[in-house]
């Protein structure tokens, strides 16, 4: 299965991404670059973090609109999935891939820190390797990570099971306390309705060997890799 | 043709840019700012459009990446 990693101007976490599907995993990786719109070759694409295009107008608007985010809907139509951290969440929520929105950050602060991650949905291709319930940690780094999403918008993610990663305390309370950002419902990562495309604020690339304090975000790579040769997607494709 | 786009966070939504300058304000001695909100203004040169069709554009141009309608509101003035 093959892993594109797309880079925008500004893009910062494509590297890591690159090296840990490359050297930790040891599966076929490629950049992507942003005005590239053939996808045909890919099985999973990553939507990393950054400042794409400055995050000028809005964090990740630009890049919601470049060519390569314009191409993903037919890519997902036709069995892909998409991984977006941080800015790449942003970026899909721009592009409406994801509901909702990014904010500023409640507290203000950009928050550079490890935080803690309750599994909510354990059973999409991203997800399956891991707990219902289990606690992850992961850092994130960000201004703008605070989830919004209308009453009605908000009720459907809830009752779809779309929301995947609740911010929790350390043994699993999901409390404001452990909110980093003032996300809405202490959301830190959603899927879309055909469980084809994940937004997470954390950065699972910075959690993955044991030198970086803690290999949680492999579970997601894990997770995505069994998808993937299970489903038989890659084959068809 | 100038344009001007005013963006703004929809009423409801906590404006935290907003809410510090206004605790700035206060602690200049500016006791009497009971709200402030903190928007963009968003200045175009258009060539070779005019009238309604112009408008029309710049309102295609808010739709499709100037404003995003999840968290925010905009007027379009057309300035002649």
């Amino acid at each position: 299965m093959n892993f594109g990693v797309v880079v925008f101007p500004g893009t910062w976490s494509d590297c890591d991404f690159h090296y840990v599907i490359g050297e930790v995993l040891h599966q076929p990786v490629r950049y992507v670059w942003h005005r590239d719109s053939e996808l045909a070759d890919f099985d999973c694409l990553i939507l990393p973090g950054g400042f794409s295009y400055g995050d000028y107008l809005r964090a990740g608007a630009v890049a919601g609109r470049s060519p390569v985010v314009e191409a993903l809907p037919e890519f997902v139509a036709k069995g892909g999935l998409v991984l977006g951290s941080c800015n790449g969440f942003q970026i899909l929520c721009e592009s409406k891939l994801l509901p909702g929105a990014l904010m500023r950050n409640e507290c203000l602060q950009y928050r550079c820190q490890s935080t803690f991650l309750r599994v909510e949905n354990a059973e999409t291709s991203f997800t399956r390797a891991m707990r219902p319930g289990q606690i992850l940690k992961m850092p994130i780094s960000h201004g703008e990570g605070k989830f919004y999403a209308d009453a009605e918008t908000l009720r459907r993610v809830r009752d779809q099971k779309q929301i995947v990663f609740r911010y929790a305390s350390e043994d699993g309370r999901v409390v404001k306390d452990a909110n980093p950002n003032g996300s809405l419902d202490n959301i830190a990562g959603l899927i879309n309705e055909e469980g084809t495309v994940l937004g997470l604020m954390p950065h699972p690339e910075r959690a993955s060997e044991n030198a970086m304090g803690g290999t949680d975000g492999l579970l997601i790579f894990h997770s995505l890799l069994g998808s993937l040769v299970e489903d038989g997607s890659f084959l068809k494709r | 043709m100038k344009a001007r786009v005013l963006v703004r966070l929809k009423p409801g939504i906590l404006d935290v840019q907003g809410a510090s300058v206004q605790r700035a304000l206060q602690g200049l001695g500016f006791g009497e700012v009971q709200g402030l909100r903190v928007g963009k203004v968003l200045d175009l040169e258009l060539d070779g459009v005019s009238g309604d069709s112009a408008r029309q554009r710049v309102e295609e141009m808010c739709a499709r990446l100037l404003t995003n309608p999840v968290i925010e509101d905009y007027t379009v003035e057309m300035l002649g």
